[in-house]
């Protein structure tokens, strides 16, 4: 039926969701103080990446059901059972996969009702639900969900027609949750894919050239072979694997291979500026590429033009764990334990690049530390799988170490920005922004020839990396929060893919949103200097939609508000910036207040406020969580962040090359969060990145008058800049 | 017995052990490996992010680099010593004191050094202290939170049994 979101038409058997089990069934996946009282499994294709996604779907499902929320165990992300939900991304989870459970939960009660007024021979509206027990409110009849199923499950597709409970009715939902993840995490049970330990388990690293175009010219596997504990050294191609019986064992071999190999010389990438590498050029119109013809820059006979250019560099992920995967070749099954962001698409991929049946392919979904898009976690699930096929029968475990994740994760692509635009009369008459970055999409899948995966490319038969194409979804990429959500009376926008893949790059939370918003609102506050208007009037009089203008507002009056306890000693600064994420989903706008020491010229962020409308709240205290961690990365990218290549292109391999915002760092940060229950839910994990880079930059242009326009912001920029 | 292995003696956790350990063996295996330890968790390997953080004689450390063999007749405190319900865990999962939860056990332990030697820190003294610790999901002001709600938990309850 039409009225089904999407993930319960493409799996609508209502089992596939929901499920009603005896705990004692679930032993081994529950905790002590869990194994009491029947359990209400709910599982979803999206999958745990430390956002809370868990705990909200449980929200939702305890809010439908009428159960405990201690009543619900979320199980993630597994080929094997479960729906089929592509990809964790895109701040799609609450949206797509709670959708669905909302509405496969108001059925499965409805139904369930249903069941329950025909036994008692009542009216459905006589009954009511509390902790999974319906009860008759004129009689004495009662039974739970799980002796009505008696075993059974609700193996029917849905079809929809069950309206799920009205905001104002909700006991759960719009509240703030204890995370039901954190308990394992913080004391010791198995929590992370690291914790994983089958018995008889190997263990297993991979030795990698320092760059994608250096080769295996020379290692001795005889020699590595011998050393104490190697069970075995698989060379195939440039793919060199490890597996031991000890992990001391692999990573000592590793050592001794990363000391005696010998790769041929890596080819010289032409350092082009990047506005004269190869490329595919699209104009973008309301937030789509389109192929019509790109027009000349716009302009206007009247008004003042301003001109700049905005520029971002490569950026890491960035976890603090690095990337792992368990695999195990037995009984013609192979099973990969994995950290992916898409079980079902990597399980796909891997039978593509493994030529197997994809049916003798399991995926199973652990956690790793956060990801925050796509690093090194489908490769190392490659890795592994490469590894089990080569050794039947034996549980490997591979694990990248730091230098691994720093080189191989793919990066977030590098982007330039240039901008020009002419003001007249307080306003902008004419928007151009032309936008050069690499690709955002690196992911595996199933695409015939091609693989995403460096084993396949590394190995004697590779299957080779597919060509970069532009994106041309809505928002998507380059593109993502490239047209600006204000009222311009003209705008010419182009995205300009760079077709040159020396540098690997791939999904970094909020894509091209990072840098076009820093572009964006960057330039709106220099517009607004140049036509002397408060860059806050600036804003609000090219804006009509009354969500962005009240977030806008609310941050702006907290700012003002925010005053430090010690009067600052060295040039403070304050200012905005606000995107609305996809120009569809959250409005978020940022307050920073900073301070930059006059000699050494570092930025100190003293405070920040964040005013959000994600429309309607599930889990305040979730969303809250969400909002202050992205900003606090945007702003770690921001200040700090960018992968330095040495003179052979070969990136440094730990975070004293690749430092990152520490805790002595950290702004103070107040959260203002605008409820909307009657507006659908949107995601916020990626909404506060974008607003960040320009609130800092704008800030720093408010303390010392000097306008820093290249991430990140280093203490010798603000220097060279002033003094110019 | 050769040059390349030694015998020690370390308490982990409460419990008495004997190892005859290699002399590269570092306290980061020792404790994941051959103990079952989950807590302490490898992050780089070259103490630039804090997330092998345990105590050895009630001094943080970086289990990634500590090496067995140098720890003879020492006492070492994982996560896994608290219980549970330690005034800390409490407060983390009170305040959402994280996202992915990576980092915690790092922050975790210097925490409880902290704790034990500044009965109530500042702000400061908080962000002095977890200075070396990398969370990447930035969660760091929900820590900060939960470390003073705890301080202040722990100060009241000493007020109460003078522990």
């Amino acid at each position: 039926m039409s009225d089904l979101p999407g993930a319960l038409q493409n799996n609508p058997i209502l089992s596939t969701w929901i499920r009603f089990e005896d705990a004692r069934s679930l032993h081994n996946q529950l905790t002590r103080d869990q194994v009491q009282d029947p359990k209400v499994i709910v599982r979803t294709g999206k999958v745990e990446l430390g956002q809370g996604i868990s705990t909200a779907i449980a929200m939702i499902a305890a809010e439908e059901l009428d159960v405990d929320i201690s009543q619900i165990v979320v199980q993630t992300g597994r080929t094997d059972l479960g729906p089929n939900e592509f990809i964790t991304a895109g701040s799609m989870s609450i949206e797509g996969s709670g959708a669905a459970v909302r509405a496969a939960a108001a059925e499965v009660r409805g139904l369930l009702l249903a069941r329950a007024a025909a036994r008692f021979e009542r009216d459905v509206d006589t009954l009511k639900v509390s902790k999974g027990v319906i009860t008759s409110t004129v009689g004495n009849e009662a039974i739970s969900y799980w002796e009505l199923l008696a075993g059974k499950q609700l193996d029917v597709a849905a079809v929809g027609g069950f309206a799920p409970r009205p905001p104002a009715a909700h006991r759960l939902v719009g509240r703030s949750a204890t995370r039901l993840d954190l308990p394992a995490k913080i004391t010791g049970r198995p929590a992370f894919i690291q914790d994983l330990r089958p018995e008889n388990l190997y263990h297993a690293r991979i030795v990698r050239p320092p760059v994608l175009t250096s080769r295996l010219a020379h290692l001795d596997r005889k020699e590595i072979e011998s050393l104490p504990g190697v069970h075995r050294v698989v060379i195939d191609g440039t793919f060199i694997g490890i597996v031991a019986a000890t992990e001391t064992a692999a990573i000592s071999a590793k050592r001794r291979a990363d000391l005696t190999v010998i790769w041929t010389e890596p080819e010289q990438q032409p350092d082009a500026d990047m506005t004269d590498q190869a490329r595919v050029s699209l104009l973008v119109e309301n937030g789509l590429p389109t192929d019509d013809p790109i027009p000349d820059l716009l302009y206007a006979d009247v008004g003042t033009r301003v001109q700049t250019t905005y520029t971002k560099p490569f950026h890491l992920h960035g976890s603090i764990g690095p990337s792992a995967a368990l695999a195990h070749l037995a009984d013609g099954r192979l099973t990969i334990h994995s950290h992916t962001q898409g079980p079902s698409i990597l399980a796909a991929a891997l039978a593509q690049a493994l030529a197997l049946d994809p049916k003798t392919i399991t995926v199973i979904h652990s956690e790793n530390a956060g990801c925050y898009g796509h690093n090194g976690a489908d490769d190392a699930a490659m890795d592994a799988a490469t590894l089990a096929m080569h050794c039947p029968g034996l549980p490997i475990m591979l694990k990248w170490d730091r230098s691994d994740e720093h080189r191989w994760e793919p990066f977030s692509p590098a982007a330039r920005l240039d901008l020009d635009a002419t003001v007249h009369d307080g306003r902008v008459v004419c928007w151009n922004a032309d936008i050069y970055s690499y690709s955002h999409s690196g992911r595996p899948g199933p695409m015939g020839s091609w693989s995403n995966f460096i084993a396949a490319w590394h190995r004697n038969e590779p299957i080779p990396r597919p060509p970069a194409r532009p994106g041309r979804g809505y928002h998507s990429g380059i593109h993502r929060n490239a047209d600006p959500y204000y009222e311009f009376a003209a705008k010419r926008i182009t995205k300009n893919l760079l077709t040159n893949q020396a540098v690997r790059t791939s999904s970094t939370r909020s894509l091209g949103a990072f840098a076009n918003v820093f572009a964006i609102e960057s330039f709106m506050d220099e517009l607004a200097h140049e036509c002397g208007v408060t860059p806050l009037d600036f804003r609000l009089r090219h804006l009509s939609d009354p969500r962005a203008i009240a977030v806008i507002q609310a941050a702006s009056d907290a700012l003002n508000a925010w005053q430090p306890k010690i009067a600052a000693r060295q040039p403070a600064g304050k200012a905005l910036a606000f995107a609305r994420y996809k120009n569809a989903k959250t409005y978020v706008a940022i307050g920073v207040a900073l301070t930059v020491d006059e000699q050494t010229f570092d930025v100190c962020l003293d405070h920040a406020v964040i005013a959000a409308d994600a429309g309607q709240i599930i889990d305040r205290d979730g969303l809250s969580n969400q909002l202050e961690g992205g900003m606090v990365q945007a702003a770690s990218w921001t200040l700090k962040e960018a992968v330095r290549f040495d003179e052979n292109g070969i990136p440094g391999g730990d975070w004293a090359a690749y430092p990152i915002l520490t805790f002595p760092e950290i702004p103070t940060t107040e959260i203002i969060l605008i409820d909307h229950p009657e507006e659908p839910c949107v995601g916020a994990g990626e909404a506060s990145h974008g607003p960040t880079p320009a609130a800092i930059s704008n800030a720093i242009f408010d303390a010392i008058g000097v306008r820093i326009r290249d991430i990140p912001f280093l203490p010798e920029q603000l220097r060279d800049t002033a003094i110019r | 017995m050769n040059d390349s292995h030694c015998e020690c003696h370390v308490t982990v956790n409460d419990q008495d052990h004997i190892l005859s350990v290699s002399q590269t063996d570092t306290l980061l295996d020792l404790l994941r490996n051959h103990l079952g330890l989950n807590s302490p968790r490898y992050g780089c390997g070259a103490e630039q992010c804090g997330a092998c953080t345990v105590l050895v004689n009630g001094e943080p450390a970086f289990a990634c680099t500590t090496l067995v063999c140098s720890l003879d007749a020492h006492r070492i405190e994982t996560v896994e010593s608290l219980g549970g319900d330690h005034p800390l865990q409490q407060a983390i999962i009170e305040y959402n004191a994280g996202q992915c939860g990576f980092c915690l056990s790092g922050i975790i332990m210097q925490s409880v050094a902290l704790l034990r030697r500044n009965r109530d820190p500042t702000r400061d003294d908080i962000t002095r202290a977890l200075a070396g610790h990398l969370c990447r999901c930035g969660a760091h002001n929900r820590i900060i939170r939960a470390i003073q709600a705890a301080a202040a938990s722990i100060r009241t309850a000493g007020a109460q049994t003078s522990v």
